[in-house]
């Protein structure tokens, strides 16, 4: 369980967070908001990018923040981006392998974790080809591979469909499902697709100009009132 | 390509290694042929003067393939490469003088000794990249160079400096014993040059290398995985050192006597073009680079042109590789060969294509 306390995010004079208190509670959670509402940012607190101005993050009991960003990976918090980063010196099977290796696991296992990570997204290609050879849907695929190699505890997507077909989009979304069974990690996915959201997230929290607005049940959350507002705007605007 | 068997069916398997595909048995086959016919054609063929500049060759293949590393893998840009060089030459010259070592353990500590002051140089890298780190490892080679002018290298002399200016038959810095002659110190070189090639190998095709690949791409990415950029930094930063450190010491048996006058702050901004030009990515890079560094001049020496040229000629080198092969000579002409090939396979084949020779 992921329990955020207080958050807040100041750039200068820009406040990207504004006190946001949530828990996440075990399996996907959803977190959506409009363009610039704190999403990514809160993401970047999460993953050791940005150190907030004030406030408390505890995740599984433990102190989040106190430890430096390259340890969280190797605490179990994986996090993918909203431009996708596969790397594109390595092959299919090395861009696993790294974030592997990285975290505590022993190199015994390695083999097995990355092509089951691999399998487990459906990259059931050659794992020794290159990135250059992937399709988009493909490497997005790969970063969500690297976020569950191994045994994360945290999985933190960035809007992994972002630019795909609906064909893709459906098969990343049967994917980020299965992660909170099958691998045991707390998802946090942020995504613009709201047919996304309600098909892969029990619960979502709803951000607007980096202030907590809803969270909840996400049939429920989606209804609400403040919530439709935010995204489609009144009248003035 | 490679043939990969179901997760399942591979599950049970130990080896954590893949069978090696095709290119990797090629690649490996092309890389003994030519070690052989370095170690032993070369020096059977050519002459004395080729064979001096073969082992120089041989010395700046690995300072250009430590360049590689930081240019290369981690995208560290330093402009301090042939100081740091010249480190090593002053380190090894100095245990050489001072003591009776074997000649392969007075390398090692060269290598470790300029490790640690190339890393210290360096260590602006953990700040600063691009064109700001460029700068500042350009002065640092700057300063070090004014300081070997000061203090100059070792000439049999006593104290730290190892320094006599007064003295007038300046001995000659050692060689190994089984390697005394030019021929025989050529093939010693060469086998270094192939063990620090091969260090450089291994580190990037296992977990250092893909850290570093990582960090060069996208350092967000790196940390995301877990990867202490920091440290992998650092790592990069003592490998080049301790190569081109061992390279200087090759380089202090070569030559015999070594002046400050010879390592010039310029040469490292040579250095980082050849480099580029060779191919910065590429293992094969390191060579074409140690080979324009110093085949070069020896053969236009001999042709009776000024090596003065040579700069100008790097330099459009660069903006043509640049531009056109942006992975360097060793990546580009491979392929440049293929689609050559190609063509003239094509030109002889079909009698279609006699027909469209007809058309403008």
């Amino acid at each position: 369980m992921i329990e955020v306390d207080a958050l807040t995010v100041r750039f200068g004079g820009v406040t990207s967070l504004d006190g946001v208190s949530l828990a996440f509670e075990p399996g996907t959670c959803g977190l959506i908001g409009p363009n610039g509402a704190g999403k990514t940012t809160f993401f970047n607190v999460l993953s050791g990018f940005v150190r907030p101005t004030a406030g408390t993050v505890r995740a599984f009991g433990e102190n989040l923040l106190s430890m430096a960003h390259y340890r969280r990976a190797r605490w179990g918090v994986r996090r993918t981006f909203q431009t996708e980063q596969a790397i594109v010196e390595l092959s299919v099977f090395d861009n696993v392998a790294m974030v592997h290796e990285h975290s505590r696991l022993g190199g015994a296992r390695r083999r097995r974790d990355v092509l089951g990570a691999l399998e487990f997204v459906g990259l059931t290609g050659d794992p020794q080809a290159t990135v250059q050879t992937l399709t988009a849907g493909e490497r997005r695929l790969l970063e969500v591979a690297r976020a569950v190699v191994g045994r994360p505890r945290l999985v933190l997507l960035d809007e992994p469909a972002a630019g795909l077909p609906d064909e893709e989009t459906r098969h990343m979304g049967e994917v980020i499902r299965r992660i909170p069974e099958q691998v045991g990690a707390l998802t946090i996915l942020v995504d613009h697709d709201m047919s996304l959201v309600s098909a892969c997230c029990t619960t979502t929290a709803v951000l607007d100009f980096g202030k907590l607005i809803a969270a909840g049940p996400t049939a429920e959350v989606l209804r609400d009132d403040q919530v439709i507002r935010a995204y489609l705007g009144t009248a003035e605007v | 390509m490679l043939e990969t068997a179901s997760p399942s069916a591979t599950e049970g398997e130990r080896s954590p290694r893949w069978h090696p595909g095709r290119g990797l048995l090629v690649r490996t086959g092309v890389a003994a042929a030519l070690l052989l016919i370095a170690l032993f054609a070369l020096p059977q063929l050519l002459s004395l003067y080729y064979i001096d500049a073969m082992t120089q060759v041989a010395v700046y293949s690995i300072v250009a393939l430590g360049l590689g590393v930081l240019v290369g893998r981690v995208g560290l840009v330093s402009l301090g490469q042939a100081a740091v060089l010249a480190i090593g030459a002053w380190v090894a010259a100095r245990l050489l003088f001072a003591t009776a070592q074997p000649y392969p353990l007075v390398l090692l500590e060269a290598g470790v000794i300029t490790m640690g002051l190339g890393t210290a140089i360096g260590l602006p890298a953990l700040r600063l990249r691009g064109l700001y780190l460029a700068l500042i490892t350009l002065m640092l080679a700057g300063a070090i160079t004014v300081v070997l002018t000061t203090t100059n290298f070792p000439n049999g002399g006593s104290g730290f400096l190892g320094y006599n200016a007064a003295s007038v038959h300046i001995p000659a810095i050692r060689r190994p014993s089984i390697a005394a002659s030019d021929p025989a110190y050529y093939r010693y070189s060469v086998i270094i040059a192939a063990l620090m090639f091969l260090l450089v190998l291994v580190h990037i095709r296992t977990r250092p290398g893909r850290a570093w690949a990582a960090i060069r791409q996208s350092e967000p990415a790196a940390l995301a995985a877990g990867i202490n950029t920091t440290l992998y930094k650092l790592w990069a930063l003592a490998l080049a050192s301790f190569i081109t450190g061992v390279a200087g010491g090759v380089m202090a048996g070569a030559v015999h006597y070594l002046y400050a006058i010879d390592f010039t702050t310029q040469d490292s901004i040579t250095l980082l073009a050849v480099v580029l030009m060779g191919g910065a990515y590429s293992l094969w890079g390191a060579i074409v680079a140690g080979l324009l560094l110093q085949l070069l001049p020896a053969l236009l020496n001999s042709w009776g042109v000024s090596a003065d040229w040579l700069t100008i000629l790097f330099g459009a080198g660069v903006l043509q590789v640049l531009t056109t092969a942006p992975r360097g000579l060793a990546d580009q002409v491979p392929k440049d060969l293929a689609r050559l090939g190609r063509l003239l396979r094509r030109l002889r084949r079909p009698p279609r294509a006699a027909s469209e020779e007809g058309a403008p």
